[in-house]
């Protein structure tokens, strides 16, 4: 469970974050959504440690990350993490991109490793992909790589950060569908996404953030057709189209 | 009164072996002291981008004295002065080991060519995104697993060519070793025009034989570059 509790962040002057409360339950997924520069990124890099934040408080599992003696390296552990513009190790091929963290990290040996690796490539559906650079690998297929290195160390959470916006449009629905499996096989996901396909198949629930506020939250058709706030409609309108 | 051309002091013997003898103290002074300059250049380079304080101060400072100070100079100061930063015992010591001057030459312009190499691995890591650093920490590596598994050796491809012309200049800087008595190249060159007041010639041999050098440097880096290459990046 991830506990965000009276969460308020600075950059600066500036407030990136006002406030933020959210509780995500062991196998759920919430969708968040909201315009460019509201803190969605911001959020999700302070739920795995990757931004520290100033009031406030974020547990797992019990652990609270602003505690000076968790260790975040331990934590990131079971929160995989996917990025917009998938940040795969360009010079090494796509199995040494999996199998490096649980070989490093967990000590698993080369061929624990690999086996693992080629289970997930085969889940992602590029098995044929493994000995391949990221560069020879189209913008979906490096994203799949992506989230296979995430879950080759077997996380209990995975956040996802806009994963399909610098995908071209005939790429988006092939890392969907990996995520929407995933979600169906009760993984625990936090997923930035504008995808509202997505949201309205999988989400337990979604929140809308502006400003660094989450200003709507819903878990339902509710959301998407009647929203209550204001912004949310306009913000809505334009998406779904 | 014309000048007589003699070519065969480049063969005729002692002189031919004199550069030859040279040539390997060049190769010598260039091979170690790129290896302390590399390992060095690298750890120091890394201190300075890590989130410790202390550990970036100290390798700025670092970085900062020996690139701003010349060359010929750092090499006197060791010289002349680095055995007495020993102490008493220690410092008369060292000054009784044999071939002390080659010693330092390696030393001097290992640790000078660190600092620039120190630099050239900063501009690396700048190139690569923030969240290439991050998406490596959300797997759950320490810092330290970081550079070492994914940081560094993604930076050393980026910067391979500004190292394959640190790598040259290390052989061309090494000729300022003679200035403290290392029978290198250039020393010898000099040396062949002290016996036989060629040194038009001898200094010409030596021009060809540092140039056939370099030449060879390159083709090596370049084979380095090439197997090194990461794919997709706009090949140089
Ligand atoms: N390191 C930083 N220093 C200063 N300001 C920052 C930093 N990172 C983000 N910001 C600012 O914080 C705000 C929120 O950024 P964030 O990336 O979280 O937004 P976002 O909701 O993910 O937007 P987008 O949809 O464009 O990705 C933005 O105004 C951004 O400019
Ligand atoms: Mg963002």
């Amino acid at each position: 469970m991830i506990e965000i509790k009276n969460v308020s962040k600075w950059f600066g002057d500036f407030q990136v974050l006002k406030d933020i409360n959210e509780t995500i339950q062991k196998g759920q997924t919430m969708v968040i959504c909201g315009p460019s520069g509201s803190g969605k990124s911001t959020l999700l890099r302070c739920i795995n440690g990757l931004e520290p934040y100033q009031k406030g408080e974020i547990i797992v599992d019990g652990e609270s990350l602003s505690d000076p003696k968790t260790n975040l390296y331990k934590l990131r552990q079971k929160i995989g993490m996917v990025f917009q513009r998938f940040e795969l190790y360009p010079h090494m091929t796509v199995l040494k991109n999996i199998t490096l963290a649980p070989m490093k990290v967990l000590k698993k040996s080369k061929k624990e490793a690999e086996k693992k690796a080629m289970e997930l490539l085969e889940r992602v559906g590029i098995p044929d992909k493994a000995h391949e650079y990221p560069a020879n690998l189209s913008g979906g297929q490096q994203q799949r790589v992506a989230i296979a290195r995430s879950l080759a160390m077997e996380p209990e959470y995975m956040l996802f950060d806009e994963p399909t916006s610098a995908l071209d449009p005939e790429m988006i629905n092939e890392v969907l569908d990996v995520m929407v499996d995933l979600a169906k096989e009760g993984m625990t996901m936090i997923v930035v996404t504008h995808e509202m396909g997505f949201a309205r198949e999988v989400a337990d629930e979604i929140i809308f953030m502006d400003e660094g506020r989450i200003i709507e939250r819903g878990s339902d058709e509710e959301f998407f057709t009647n929203p209550k706030n204001e912004r949310t409609k306009l913000f809505l309108s334009q998406i779904l189209v | 009164m014309a000048y007589n051309f003699d070519w065969s002091v480049l063969w005729r013997q002692p002189y031919g072996m004199w550069l030859l003898q040279g040539l390997w103290v060049t190769i010598k002074i260039g091979f170690l002291a790129w290896i302390i300059a590399l390992s060095l250049g690298i750890v120091i380079g890394t201190l300075r981008v890590t989130p410790w304080k202390f550990l970036r101060l100290f390798s700025s400072a670092y970085t900062e004295l020996f690139r701003n100070i010349p060359f010929l100079v750092q090499l006197f100061f060791w010289y002349y002065a680095g055995p007495m930063l020993l102490g008493d015992r220690l410092g008369h010591y060292v000054n009784q080991i044999m071939g002390l001057n080659y010693y330092v030459a390696i030393f001097a312009l290992g640790i000078y060519t660190a600092s620039r190499v120190a630099e050239h691995m900063r501009a690396g890591f700048a190139s690569i995104g923030k969240e290439q650093y991050q998406a490596v920490l959300s797997t759950g590596m320490t810092q330290f697993q970081m550079y070492r598994y994914v940081i560094i050796p993604y930076a050393l491809r980026i910067i391979l060519p500004p190292l394959t012309t640190e790598f040259l200049t290390i052989f061309k800087n090494s000729s300022i070793a003679m200035t403290i008595g290392v029978a290198e190249l250039t020393f010898m060159s000099y040396r062949i025009d002290a016996e036989t007041f060629h040194g038009l010639e001898a200094t010409t041999g030596a021009m060809f034989i540092y140039l056939l050098l370099g030449l060879t440097v390159v083709r090596i880096m370049g084979f380095i570059e090439s197997k090194f290459k990461i794919p997709g990046m706009i090949g140089r």
